[in-house]
């Protein structure tokens, strides 16, 4: 069996008619917010290409061709390959864990030479994938019982566990938000939602009093910045002055002068969304957020013209998986959420978020593609 | 198959549902971002600004001060000093070790550099030593290349380049102290100097001008990125003096010849003071780089008190310089009559307490101007309770004693003349008879200044015109000293004032005169004038029993104050100048030393030419803040 869909599955011929089918706009758009990205960070090495730029555009170059690839593959084989990615994931969180225990300090990444993997970007696909899988194969009244729901928390907790004792709070709360969708959209009962907010409210407190001193002091500083403004708060302190001095219209391209003068800190990657909004104003800062929600519609019609439960909940998944990212990062940078470090895909500097962000892209896409075709219920 | 269309149903509900929180979070954002860029937009920019923008004082040049001829006396010099910036050196010890090779350095001033190198940013330089002589400038200049980090800043010192001739008139300028905080920011950059003494401190505002400032960009660490705004202050204002620096220089040396001494010189008309001296002096550039403890003790202890200016600061009783406004008061109380004679023993009795005439034998029978020639005390004695001590008090007092008057310097004192509700007031005692006699001849309770007798005197001669001393011609260009030469009359009757003078020509022109021996034989030039010695130890009857004590062999301290107070030419006056000569023993000193001013300045004709302030240099277009 070939690797790409069959003639016969699709009707017409060929990989080149595959491509054919891939989501015109979706491309264009991830092209686009690309584009932001080289130019913001062109910007934060002031005017300096081979800093940042230059890195980031070749791995979205590969990232891309990559992401085509996966958009013209047999959906079958991602089905079928949704566990064993899930295990491969685990095995890498595992490696990066034994060898932090080893004595290489708390470290995140295996170097895969042109990048430093972050095997916990990747396990937020493996996971979207691995609930999918799951899902797909339930039938009839299944996904509300209560014992429906074992699976899915293994495949949640497992992961979650081993990103939280990196220690990585952040992305593996992510996780857990993203899997709680996975269940919701899958078809868990909704008072177990209801009752999972309410216990929410009343485990937050007793959960505070666990974490690491630098976390606590994250969640402290975020509800109050100004009062450690040369410490912790400096960061979002600095964030906010930057972002509301842009104004309506904005400093202008490479004239930040929060981001210039380094007030602004990690301006190329988690807080590339401040210069941006420091240079371009309102009118940057809204056109980009009217780029994110066109590119959440184009997730949602993927996946409501699916014909798989898998299908749908893979594309539903990855592109809310995609929407928190966004969501906590500007969140973030614009004071209304705890400093937790995550970036802004595909316009931040980074090469795991940036390979397992166009790999998303590229199975969402595959979705579209392979919109009409079927798989088996296991 | 229903059931898959009910779960294709509740997929899609709950789809909806999750698209819809997600539209809830992202209008969240667009808020957010409202709130923030627009709502709050001033605020942030604000802020921003503050984060970036640094304001730079930029001081002022202080105002020069000339003397009539455009002579400078306190100028600004430039200031050439060494600094070393720590980033652009790799080894800060070896370049300082390096820098020593050119210019010997202390081990303790490499230790203060390295110090201020770890508490402070390394792209901010760091002095090392100021005011570098030329010599020194040069040889660090040539060994640049070897000597990384280190440069040469510029900037402007204070300079008086007549150092001690002018320290008293002109003053000095000192480091900012508490008291000289007023709110101004300019007083709070390092090194700024503010005038401590004379002119420097009275003109303190009109010198100092006001600071420009610069704002400046700044990153996060406090390096300058570029100066975005410059505005450059207003430059201190300049002054002209009346005084004449030649002259000044040379009434300097005429009073070092003796150990303690001070001169007044002016105008008698005008009040224009030409020269004001008081010696001996001290270097006032000593403190413009801050004087060192043992120099600063040395100057404090002298009993000299060089430090002081004795000239409008030095309290002395008048002595005979004073028996003018006893004469005044007398011939207006009409006690001295046309044919007033007095026969002097060599003393007076009150009662049963005995005065003494300085000469022991006495004079004989005196008339006024015998009496004023030969300084008899008695003829004083013998009318003083009939003028009384209140008509004294107010001749003396229209003649300008018992009162500051307003020379611009604030060192100026106002002395004492005694009136009966004075004394009752001050020292709760009624007045004594005998303390008017002893009054009459400048002594008791009176205290004035060398600054007084000079105006006391020319008062006296330019026809009973009020005139008050001043030395400040033009500031800023404007004539100020103009507006001070109409002066308002204080009626002295003119054949009052001429029986005065003729006693002080008898004085230095007659052979009897106490300052005959100082005469200036050139009848045009001829000057008159009144000797004056003042005890400061009360002379006790056993001592006058025993003998006296010579004046030379008693200690310095308890030696009379001598006094000479005269003006030139006799016949036309028009220079007065009051010389005391402090334990000088008696007046001679001072007679000698008014003599050689009255002729110096006759040969000088100072004040002949108007005031000059030399034109304007442009100011030099500041130099671009070197990018650091």
């Amino acid at each position: 069996m070939s690797l790409f869909a069959s003639r016969d599955n699709l009707g017409r011929s060929g990989v080149t008619s595959r491509l054919g089918l891939v989501p015109v706009p979706l491309v264009l758009s991830v092209i686009a917010l690309a584009c932001v990205g080289f130019a913001a960070l062109y910007s934060a090495a002031s005017g300096d290409w081979d800093r940042w730029a230059h890195q980031q555009a070749i791995r979205f170059a590969i990232g891309f061709v990559g992401m085509l690839v996966v958009a013209c593959l047999d959906l079958k084989w991602i089905f079928r390959l949704a566990y064993p990615f899930w295990f491969f994931c685990i095995v890498l969180l595992l490696i990066v864990e034994i060898s932090g225990v080893i004595g290489m300090g708390a470290q995140r990444w295996i170097s895969l030479g042109f990048i430093n993997l972050q095997p916990s970007d990747l396990m937020k696909v493996a996971t979207v994938l691995a609930l999918a899988r799951y899902y797909h194969g339930l039938q009839g009244n299944e996904p509300k019982h209560l014992k429906s729901l074992f699976i899915p928390a293994v495949m949640t907790i497992v992961p979650v566990a081993l990103i939280v004792v990196q220690p990585d709070l952040g992305t593996g709360l992510m996780i857990v938000m993203v899997a709680a969708a996975m269940v919701f959209l899958g078809g868990a009962p909704w008072w177990l939602f209801a009752g999972g907010l309410a216990a929410l409210g009343a485990i937050v407190p007793a959960a505070f009093h666990f974490l690491h001193d630098y976390q606590k002091k994250r969640v402290l500083t975020f509800l109050n910045p100004e009062n450690d403004p040369l410490g912790a708060g400096y960061h979002i302190t600095q964030s906010k002055i930057a972002i509301g001095s842009g104004g309506f219209s904005g400093k202008g391209y490479m004239e930040g002068s929060q981001a210039h003068l380094n007030f602004l800190p990690e301006k190329h990657t988690d807080f590339i969304f401040t210069l941006w909004a420091e240079e371009w104003g309102f009118v940057g800062g809204m056109a980009l957020l009217l780029l994110f929600s066109f590119i959440f519609f184009q997730g949602y019609r993927i996946g409501m013209r699916a014909k798989t439960t898998f299908g749908r909940l893979l594309a539903l998944g990855l592109i809310t998986n995609y929407a928190i990212y966004i969501i906590i990062n500007i969140g973030m940078v614009t004071g209304m959420m705890p400093v937790v470090g995550e970036p802004l895909p595909l316009i931040s500097y980074g090469g795991t978020v940036m390979i397992s962000t166009l790999f998303a892209f590229g199975l969402m896409m595959c979705v579209a593609v392979n919109r009409n075709a079927t798989l088996p219920r296991s | 198959m229903s059931s898959d269309k009910d779960q294709v149903l509740s997929f899609t509900r709950r789809a909806l549902v999750m698209g819809g929180v997600k539209g809830a979070l992202m209008l969240t954002l667009v808020g957010r971002l409202g709130y923030l860029q627009l709502a709050q937009s001033d605020k942030f920019k604000t802020l921003a600004d503050k984060n970036r923008i640094n304001l730079k004082l930029l001081a002022p040049v202080r105002g020069i001060i000339y003397d009539r001829n455009g002579q400078g006396l306190a100028v600004n010099e430039q200031d050439f000093r060494v600094q070393v910036t720590p980033e652009q050196t790799d080894d800060l010890e070896a370049s300082l070790q390096t820098l020593s090779r050119v210019l010997p350095l202390r081990p303790q001033e490499i230790q203060s550099v390295l110090t201020k190198a770890r508490q402070q940013a390394k792209f901010l330089p760091i002095e090392i030593i100021d005011n570098l002589s030329w010599e020194q400038l040069a040889a660090i200049e040539v060994n640049m290349p070897d000597l990384a980090g280190i440069s040469i800043d510029e900037g402007k010192r204070r300079y008086y380049p007549h150092g001690p001739a002018t320290a008293h008139v002109v003053g000095y300028v000192g480091s900012v102290a508490k008291q000289d905080q007023n709110g101004d920011p300019v007083l709070a950059l390092p090194g700024f100097r503010v005038g401590k003494t004379g002119l420097e401190k009275a003109f303190e505002v009109d010198l100092r001008g006001s600071a420009g400032n610069s704002r400046i960009e700044v990153n996060v660490s406090g390096r300058m990125i570029r100066e975005l705004e410059r505005e450059n202050g207003k430059p201190g204002e300049n002054m002209s003096l009346t005084i004449d620096l030649d002259l000044q220089k040379k009434v300097q040396e005429f009073l070092a010849r003796e150990k303690s001494a001070s001169a007044v010189v002016m105008d008698a008309h005008t009040g224009a003071v030409y020269a004001l001296a008081s010696s001996p002096s001290f270097d006032p550039n000593l403190f413009t780089t801050g004087i060192s403890h043992d120099a600063w003790t040395t100057l404090n202890t002298d009993e000299t008190l060089p430090l002081n200016n004795k000239a409008v600061g030095g309290v002395y009783p008048p002595g005979s310089t004073f028996k003018m406004v006893t004469s005044m008061a007398g011939l207006e109380a009409n006690v001295i009559k046309e044919d007033t004679k007095v026969f002097c023993p060599g003393h007076y009795d009150v009662g049963n307490h005995r005065f003494h005439c300085w000469k022991k034998g006495g004079h004989g029978t005196v008339d006024l101007t015998q009496a004023l020639a030969q300084s008899c005390d008695t003829f004083y004695y013998s009318i003083s309770r009939d003028i009384g001590i209140d008509r004294i008090a107010a001749m003396a007092k229209r003649l300008g004693l018992g009162e500051a008057l307003g020379l611009e310097l604030p060192e100026e004192r106002k002395g004492t003349v005694p009136t009966q509700a004075w004394k009752e007031k001050t020292l709760g005692k009624k007045w004594d008879g005998g303390e008017t006699v002893v009054a009459s001849i400048g002594q008791g309770y009176l205290q004035t200044t060398p600054l007084q007798l000079a105006t006391m005197v020319s008062r006296l001669v330019n026809g009973g015109k009020a005139v008050r001393p001043w030395m400040v011609a033009k500031l800023d260009g404007i004539d100020v000293g103009l507006q001070r030469q109409r002066w308002p009359d204080i009626g002295l009757p003119a054949d009052h004032v001429a029986r005065v003078r003729a006693g002080m020509e008898a004085v230095v022109n007659d052979e009897r005169g106490t300052a005959h021996q100082y005469a200036i034989k050139d009848e045009a030039r001829a000057f008159a004038g009144k000797t004056g010695t003042a005890q400061v130890r009360r002379i006790t009857e056993q001592q006058r029993i025993e003998g006296m004590v010579p004046q030379e062999d008693q200690p310095w301290k308890y030696r009379h104050q001598g006094l000479f107070v005269g003006y030139a030419p006799k016949d036309n006056p028009r220079y007065v100048a009051c010389v005391v000569v402090e334990h000088a023993g008696g007046s001679g000193p001072a007679a000698s030393i008014t003599r050689d001013i009255l002729s110096t300045i006759q040969d000088m004709r100072v004040g002949d030419q108007p005031v000059r302030m030399p034109a304007p240099v442009p100011a030099p277009v500041p130099e671009k803040e070197k990018e650091s």
